[in-house]
């Protein structure tokens, strides 16, 4: 097999006595379209901001690229192309649209500690994001303050912002969670239309869009992978059911 | 694209266009050239309040535009004031490269402490920066040999500017001075507000979380801005030790830290201009108020700040956005 585009090893994190992370070992390959699926609170956000460097690991490797940047800040893993959003919207509420993609696009070309003669840089930087909005269809909204938009428009600038970061490896936690369906539906489509080259990880709860999107499902139950495998494996595994079944029963 | 009109401008355009200078920004420097002919009895009050403006300028910088609260920025001006007088005191003269050396010493003690102090949050980052005040001031305080100590530093002689114009008793050369360096620190300041680092500090002061996840150095450009500031403050001190000829340790307290404070949320933080109206309104309102009710002065100074921060949160300048939003709506 072709050295996979993330990978994890033994990776362990616990909160206290609560281990959220158990030995998880995983692998997304190079443009692979991935699904994190696991009842709530299994710890599929704490998995990401492992990846991502927001939290550190009590052990266990991190490799992007078969390059270890579980030592890494997180500026510099975002540097070597991993994007992310938020399960819950993480956006500079009171600035425009276009400028909340424009601050992301600056970081990546490095542009952004710029003080002198960046106005040529600033423009080039500023059209970038403009594109990428119509791109995503809310070119409309670009200058409008990010917490004047309805919630599934402000899902769609989360989105934004990691595109205009262009990650070979690109982690969406819940990308569609808390949007009206007529919303969900288009961010779903982009999600689909996303470059081939990017590997792709959703964590996502709607079964339907899961095996709509996924190639690949890795199933995460109390920290720990329970099973992976193709979308037929997974809705055929006993296991799985058990746990979705449990849980509907909970609910 | 080709079928809309070639003048309406694109959004890029507008983003853009912020950085143009605004026919209302001139109004501060006509005011100012005004008062120099018009009051010339009061340049002695003037001048303090430019360098009051330049301090609270260099406040906004980190604490509007970062969102860095803080306690200490006197620690930076008395920093300034001091490296300012003791150079005077000590027979190096020569004013322009006095404030050079001002800036630059309040700049090194900025990156040190800021380095160290920025990578706490919250109340932690308040007490380290008010601790900071208190060494420093309890430093000036010891090194009384040097500094004067309690008494004050005495003996400052400072040469005529550009080995011309001479620091007269009516305060005239020191209002020019003062003028001249506020001109430049704004030039420079709203420079640096609209660049896209500027832009990135507003974005920190937004959504830290989300400048770590777009890859932006956090800690290192909270670091720089906070030096940047910290120079912008200790000229202001070099430029109070210059034009008074005296250093006191009043310039390096948590009463100076907090009065700069107050002027800057007066008028508006965040906004370049908050400095400009809060600063000469505190110090004109200390002046007339301490004249008039000398035993209850700063009673009114504290309604005025309770005032504005439940009902005025942007402060003046906020209320005056909000007064011409509401006229627009109006004629519409
Ligand atoms: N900072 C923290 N300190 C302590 N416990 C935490 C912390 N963050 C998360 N947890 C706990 O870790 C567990 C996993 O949380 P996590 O957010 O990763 O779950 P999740 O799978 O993303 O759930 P959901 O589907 O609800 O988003 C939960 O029990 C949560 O309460
Ligand atoms: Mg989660």
């Amino acid at each position: 097999m072709s050295r996979p585009a993330l990978e994890t090893r033994e990776l362990n994190k616990s909160f206290g006595a609560l281990a959220v992370a158990n030995n998880i070992d995983f692998r997304l390959e190079v443009g692979a379209r991935h699904a994190l699926i696991g009842p709530n609170g299994a710890g599929k956000t704490t998995f990401i901001n492992l990846i991502t460097g927001r939290l550190q690991p009590s052990s266990g490797r991190i490799l992007l690229a078969g390059e270890d940047i579980a030592g890494l800040s997180q500026e510099a893993r975002v540097k070597r192309g991993l994007g992310r959003t938020f399960q819950i919207n993480t956006l500079f509420r009171g600035l425009s649209v276009l400028e909340n993609v424009t601050l992301a696009i600056a970081e990546r070309q490095g542009v952004a500690g710029g003080i002198f003669r960046v106005a040529g840089a600033y423009r080039r930087v500023a059209e970038e994001a403009y594109a990428l909005l119509e791109r995503l269809r809310i070119a409309e909204d670009a200058l409008k303050p990010v917490r004047e938009l309805p919630y599934g428009r402000q899902r769609l600038v989360e989105i934004a912002i990691a595109l205009g970061l262009k990650p070979k490896v690109l982690l969406l936690d819940e990308p569609a969670a808390g949007v009206p369906t007529p919303e969900s539906a288009i961010i779903l489509d982009l999600v689909e239309r996303l470059p081939a080259e990017i590997a792709v990880l959703i964590i996502e709860h709607d079964m339907d869009l899961v095996f709509r999107l996924a190639q690949r499902i890795t199933v995460l139950v109390q920290g720990g992978v329970l099973v992976e495998g193709t979308p037929a494996e997974i809705a055929a595994d006993a296991r799985v059911r058990e746990v979705y079944l449990g849980e509907r029963r909970h609910d | 694209m080709a079928t809309s009109p070639p003048k309406v401008p694109s959004p890029v355009d507008i983003l853009l266009r912020r950085r143009r200078l605004r026919p209302i920004e001139t109004l501060p420097w006509a005011i100012a050239v005004a008062v120099y002919f018009a009051f010339p009895t009061y340049l002695p009050l003037g001048t303090e309040i430019l360098i009051m403006v330049l301090f609270a300028l260099s406040l906004d910088l980190i604490l509007g535009y970062a969102g860095i609260v803080t306690l200490g920025h006197a620690a930076f001006f008395g920093v300034g004031a001091y490296t300012a007088g003791i150079l005077a005191a000590n027979g190096w003269s020569e004013p322009t490269s006095g404030l050079v050396a001002a800036g630059l010493m309040a700049g090194i003690v900025g990156v040190v402490s800021g380095f160290i102090i920025l990578r706490t949050h919250g109340v932690t980052l308040l007490m380290l920066t008010l601790a900071v005040v208190f060494m420093l001031h309890e430093a000036a305080n010891k090194a009384g040999f040097i500094t004067g100590g309690a008494d004050g530093l005495q003996g400052m002689v400072v040469d005529p500017l550009f080995g011309a114009f001479r620091f007269d008793m009516f305060g005239r050369t020191a209002y020019l001075y003062a003028l001249a360096v506020l001109f430049l620190a704004w030039l420079f300041a709203r420079l640096l507000v609209h660049s896209p680092f500027g832009r990135s500090l507003t974005g920190i002061r937004e959504n830290v979380t989300r400048m770590h996840a777009i890859g932006s150095p956090v800690h290192r450009r909270l670091v720089a801005i906070y030096a940047i500031s910290a120079v912008l403050a200790g000229i202001a001190g070099g430029l109070l030790a210059q034009t008074t000829q005296a250093v006191a340790l009043t310039v390096v307290t948590f009463e100076r830290s907090g009065g700069i404070l107050v002027m800057l949320i007066l008028g508006g933080a965040g906004r370049l201009y908050g400095a400009f109206v809060g600063a000469p309104a505190f110090m004109l309102a200390q002046d007339t108020l301490a004249k008039s009710d000398p035993v209850y002065w700063l009673f009114w100074i504290g309604l005025m700040l309770v005032l504005v921060v439940m009902f005025a949160r942007g402060g003046i300048l906020g209320l005056v956005d909000a007064a011409l939003h509401l006229a627009r709506r109006l004629r519409r």
